[in-house]
């Protein structure tokens, strides 16, 4: 038998049929929830348990009532929860090494791109999801949005944008972490003193000098200006533009090095 | 493709990771329709000969072709051609099985209507079809396993890499493993299946290579593979058991080799089959009854000891994760 009798495979992937696998494993992401529609819920009760404990323990003493803390503290919840998430896309690509399901991916005749593509627009919607649930708790809770639809879609885009450029660095790491633990830990360790040495959560005008410092250049604090501008109002141009241009320079890069990674391994 | 007449074909295949030699200069050749026994211990280099063979993996010397079509070269060619199933069961356990298999039905190109049966056709054959509803998660190791080996077949492959796929599975899995794997070879897939299990590979394999190092250290059909020793096995098990010392001294004089007592029975290789009725009279002449003394061909696990100096189910080094 010699190959020239089968019928030739053809040599390369066509477009259609890239856009068509790469749906097929975003749906893969997102098809789970349909069997565990606690999941989206389960990633989203650190974020709502946060709310809770900050609007009601913390936010009498911060802001002089739990409602005014509320109004504040939301889109820096936003943020932290859209930052902690792009992790997820780093625990998924992990997952797949460690079970073996991205070797079995890349030993079907499918375009390279497939598997991370797919990986990151589900990821995408999970995002919104989440961005949808936070919203939409918080209004339970007293929050207002106080600059309409288009303030609340300009906040979400932003975050989608950030997110999508921040998890060059998430496959970064998911495809370099030794185990899904270490991306956990990872995540715990940055991600947390990150967001907190923030204005998301607090005003930094009451930090010690040196953290004030800090806070003004931490990309966290610009993205939550930004994001609480949308919402209820206040500065958007600068804090948005200085949060785009972090984006970009994330995306600099890290998606270089992502991608030689990603070559290496695919 | 011209003058190429194997299903796998590789030549001089080297694989580094630093100063180790996964790989170190691995020649295979695998005529279609047949299987291929890999025989090795943990650490071998069989895994990156798979994950190279099925274009997981670049060679950093060597070249290698599935049914004529180049693994680095033709990568894209060759994985339309293959399928794989590597020593971890790799299904989503978070889908169900059918969706495990129409996911990689549509990755394959096929329509809704024909994942959804082709996914129902290799459950029905898998044994799987009541618990394709299910999440894979709550599946027994050896269902997973099915199942993996299931998605491996969805695109109908004409070469199939079977990596260690019944390391860890209970007896009976085994077996029902090894009779999907008869049923493949039935319809003419060409297999190359990894193992530790000697066993396995006599039950199987048409052809045996046995890896050692990084290394073919032997090649040939089990019964040549047993006659390249050279060596035939004596047993012998004295009625008594307090006499396997005096039984082990008269085989040593007369084999001239010390033989290994397990459970009461002495085991020697010979090379001269003279020396048997010389032990009969010497155990006579001593007034020793054997229960049981037989000469018989080496078994693979002997022939593997012979080859490599240790066995072949002897944890080596448990090294061959960090190559994959």
């Amino acid at each position: 038998m010699t190959a020239t009798t089968l019928p030739a495979p053809p040599r390369r992937v066509s477009p259609g049929a890239t856009v068509s696998q790469t749906l097929t494993l975003a749906w893969r992401s997102l098809v789970q929830i349909k069997h565990n529609p606690w999941e989206l819920l389960d990633l989203s009760i650190q974020p709502i348990m946060f709310l809770l404990l900050f609007t009601y323990v913390f936010g009498g003493a911060i802001s002089g009532s739990t409602g005014d803390y509320l109004q504040f503290a939301l889109p820096g919840l936003l943020v932290q929860n859209a930052l902690f998430y792009t992790l997820s896309t780093a625990i998924g690509l992990n997952t797949d090494i460690a079970k073996g399901v991205f070797d079995r991916l890349r030993s079907l005749p499918i375009a390279r791109s497939a598997p991370l593509a797919g990986r990151i627009i589900a990821d995408t919607f999970k995002q919104v999801w989440a961005f949808a649930l936070l919203i939409g708790f918080g209004m339970v809770l007293g929050f207002r949005v106080t600059t309409g639809v288009t303030g609340l879609l300009g906040a979400l885009a932003l975050l989608v944008v950030v997110a999508l450029a921040m998890s060059w660095m998430s496959v970064l790491i998911g495809l370099t972490a030794s185990n899904p633990e270490k991306v956990q830990m990872f995540s715990f360790s940055v991600m947390m003193p990150l967001t907190f040495t923030s204005s998301a959560l607090v005003n930094p005008d009451t930090f010690p000098s040196w953290l004030a410092a800090w806070a003004g250049v931490n990309p966290v604090t610009h993205l939550s200006d930004a994001i609480r501008g949308l919402l209820i109002g206040g500065e958007v141009a600068r804090p948005a533009l200085i949060s785009l241009l972090w984006a970009a320079g994330f995306m600099v890069v890290f998606a270089p090095l992502a991608i030689r990674v990603f070559r290496r391994r695919a | 493709m011209t003058g190429n007449h194997y299903a796998i074909e590789a030549e001089g295949l080297v694989k580094r990771y630093g100063e180790t030699r996964a790989l170190d200069g691995v020649d295979l050749a695998v005529p279609p329709g047949r299987l291929l026994g890999v025989l090795g211990p943990n650490g071998a280099g069989k895994t990156t000969a798979v994950r190279v063979l099925a274009t997981l993996l670049t060679p950093d010397a060597g070249r290698a072709s599935v049914l004529g079509f180049d693994v680095t070269g033709q990568a894209h060619q060759v994985r339309s051609l293959i399928g794989l199933t590597g020593q971890y069961a790799a299904v989503d356990e978070m889908l169900t099985g059918v969706e495990n298999l129409v996911m990689i039905g549509r990755l394959l190109g096929l329509s809704r209507r024909e994942a959804r049966g082709r996914a129902t056709a290799l459950l029905e054959r898998f044994d799987l079809s009541d618990a394709g509803g299910r999440a894979a998660k709550t599946y027994s190791g050896g269902m997973r396993r099915r199942l993996d080996l299931a998605a491996s077949l969805v695109g109908s492959p004409q070469v199939l890499f079977l990596d260690e796929p019944t390391t860890g599975l209970d007896p009976r899995s085994r077996t029902e493993l090894w009779g999907v794997v008869r049923g493949l070879m039935a319809d003419g897939v060409t297999v190359l299946l990894t193992t530790q299990y000697l066993e396995e590979a006599d039950q199987l394999a048409d052809d045996i290579v046995v890896f050692d190092h990084g290394k073919v250290i032997a090649s040939g059909t089990s019964d040549e593979l047993k006659a390249t020793t050279g060596a035939q096995v004596l047993e012998v098990r004295p009625m008594a058991g307090h006499q396997v010392p005096v039984v082990s001294e008269v085989v040593e004089e007369i084999v001239g080799e010390v033989p290994e007592v397990s459970g009461g029975r002495l085991t020697v290789a010979v090379r001269d089959p003279a020396v048997v009725p010389a032990v009969v009279r010497r155990l006579d002449d001593l007034g020793i009854v054997a229960s049981e003394l037989t000469l018989r061909k080496s078994s693979l696990d002997e022939v593997f000891l012979a080859l490599t100096g240790h066995r072949a189910e002897e944890p080596v080094k448990d090294d061959e994760e960090a190559y994959a």
